[in-house]
């Protein structure tokens, strides 16, 4: 046998074929799952099926599908980040209080209201912000190696009290000579989907190259996976261990400009408890709590089930109530499910 | 001429004292076995020469210059490559992606740089083949038998062409056809004028590779001679403390 011959077989030999591969991925049975319910809901309930039904399930999943993303890159490196739902919270209330500008010194207002400058300015002020509060958490957590859990438990007080001092406990909901830009960018559709839908496919793509394709990617991975081997290849983990709490952060904020501009105002309790959704969405899609797995589609098709189900069990006329319930099922299910899925490997 | 020296390395953690003044030389293309009882100071030597670890005293000289590593990879840089005992590799990351860890292989430019797998299990599988094991590029590493594992270990060393690899129980927990493999790859690095310095329990593998046999005992050197004038006996009893050295 020469040797070329004996190299290429062993290259195109895995253990897998593509679709055992793909039936070993969680986010392949939660989009079996998400199919499987619109089907029913297609035949049981019209109203479900309806065009604006549709847009309102996507648009509503998109806000946390975003967050979901950059709690992917935190969940891989077996870290959590519980502070994304007040990080949105301070941003979007940063967010609006540059943009009302009426509790802003006189100077502002006139040097950034022209062309609607300001509008952009809110914006990158509040991505900042979120960018920032996460890498607080990601220095606490890879440089002073305090626990992810409690940093980040720590940050949601600190942050959704800060969301109360920077808004006084007002609501902003004057955005200036140029609010239609603003609520145009939040609340706007393309081509029958929402704009912050839009925003979810780009990153979903991405980042999910991002992860798959660069060496940044395998990083994180490799940190999660292997902490100590990641260190001993020359990788910088308390780098990639920092960055992906800023991402998470970042990616709180751009959900938070895009619900504001949706909403129209914004109060210091924007994303209360969202955290929890959040973290259920990246669980039902695949990611693993112990790191080294998960995937940016994943985020996608668990934020979707999740927003899905809530909408199935709406228009089934189940008490409203029960929605707490059927999210907790549903992540310790996820859970169990990984679990049962390691056994038989 | 002598590719690595230590000299009078002592390293002490608080109140222990793990190395006292141990001194040798590695040659170039030499196998030196380091063989001593558990806790003689075997791995805290080797982590001292790859980089983990700082000696208390003492002086490492690498290639005629005195060296200081801070961290591992300075050490792989000057070209000294490790196995370490638990392999130190990622389980969820394939074969490929744990050999090129750290170093992965990529096209494009920034900041649109990315990986180029195909290029990478090209490599990993001309590796492997070199090495004789059957490990595919694209298995996961938590998939794989204990030789698999340890050749993919191994094929990282190979990436780039270090002057000196060590070696912390390349043999231990793999099979007996595996363990006569891992040989043959040390006495081929041999060939290519590679040093390697390897750590065992297991005297048959240190007397069939080696050229020279170091022993640690509480954390001295009471042994460096050629192996070919000592016996598995003499090395036994040296490591237990039944001879005091020689």
């Amino acid at each position: 046998m020469s040797s070329v011959k004996f190299n290429q077989e062993i290259i195109s030999k895995t253990e897998k074929n593509l679709l055992q591969k793909l039936v070993s991925e969680q986010s392949f049975w939660v989009t079996i799952a998400l199919f499987g319910i619109c089907f029913i809901m297609f035949f049981v309930e019209d109203a479900f099926s309806s065009k604006d039904n549709l847009f309102n399930i996507t648009r509503n999943f998109s806000f946390i599908g975003i967050m979901a993303i950059g709690m992917t890159f935190v969940i891989i490196t077996a870290g959590i980040d519980l502070s994304v739902g007040s990080i949105m919270g301070v941003t979007g209330v940063i967010c609006g209080l540059f943009l009302d500008a009426q509790f802003l010194p006189e100077w502002y207002s006139k040097a950034s209201y022209f062309e609607g400058v300001y509008v952009w300015v809110s914006i990158i002020l509040a991505l900042l912000a979120g960018t920032l509060i996460g890498a607080v958490n990601g220095y606490l957590i890879a440089y002073v190696k305090l626990s992810p859990f409690v940093v980040t438990l720590g940050m949601m007080a600190a942050a959704r009290s800060l969301a109360l001092v920077v808004s006084n406990n007002k609501m902003f909901y004057e955005f200036g000579p140029k609010d239609e830009m603003f609520y145009e960018i939040g609340g706007g559709s393309m081509l029958g989907l929402a704009n912050a839908t839009w925003l979810l496919i780009f990153l979903t793509i991405v980042m999910g190259l991002v992860l798959k394709y660069t060496s940044y990617g395998k990083h994180v991975f490799a940190v999660g996976s292997n902490k100590k081997a990641a260190e001993l290849s020359g990788i910088n983990t308390r780098w990639i261990e920092m960055s992906v709490y800023m991402i998470s952060g970042l990616f709180a904020a751009i959900s938070a400009v895009m619900i504001v501009g949706w909403m129209g105002s914004v109060t210091n309790a924007l994303g209360y408890t969202y955290e929890l959704r959040v973290i259920a969405a990246t669980v039902i899609g695949g990611a693993n709590l112990m790191g080294g797995v998960g995937g940016t589609f994943g985020a996608f098709i668990g934020a979707a089930l999740m927003e899905t189900i809530r909408n199935s069990l709406l228009m089934a006329g189940i008490d409203p109530y029960w929605q707490g319930t059927f999210l907790g099922i549903f992540i310790v299910g996820a859970v169990w499910l990984e679990k049962v899925k390691n056994k038989k490997n | 001429m002598s590719i690595l020296s230590l000299n009078n390395i002592e390293k002490n953690f608080g109140a222990i004292q793990a190395l006292t003044g141990v001194s040798f030389d590695i040659k170039e293309a030499e196998t030196v076995g380091l063989m001593g009882d558990n806790g003689a100071g075997k791995s805290t030597l080797l982590k001292i020469i790859a980089g983990n670890f700082k000696p208390s005293n003492g002086e490492i000289k690498f290639e005629n210059n005195t060296v200081s590593f801070e961290k591992p990879i300075d050490a792989r840089k000057s070209g000294i490559e490790v196995v370490y005992q638990d392999l130190a590799l990622c389980n969820h990351l394939t074969a490929a992606s744990n050999v090129f860890l750290g170093r992965e292989i990529q096209k494009g430019i920034w900041p649109f740089k990315y990986l180029d797998y195909p290029a990478m299990f090209k490599k990993s599988s001309e590796l492997f083949e070199e090495l004789k094991s059957e490990t595919r590029p694209k298995d996961l590493v938590m998939q794989m038998s204990g030789g698999q594992r340890q050749a993919v270990a191994i094929a990282r060393t190979r990436l780039t062409n270090p002057k000196l690899v060590l070696m912390d129980e390349p043999t231990a927990a793999i099979s007996v056809r595996q363990v006569a493999e891992v040989l043959d790859i040390i006495k081929r690095l041999k060939d290519q004028g590679i040093a390697v310095m390897l750590i065992s329990h297991r005297m048959p593998d240190i007397f069939e590779v080696c050229d020279k046999l170091v022993v640690l005992r509480r954390g001295e050197k009471v042994c460096e001679k050629n192996i070919k004038d000592s016996s598995t006996e003499e090395a036994t009893g040296l490591i237990t403390g039944a001879i005091d050295r020689v």
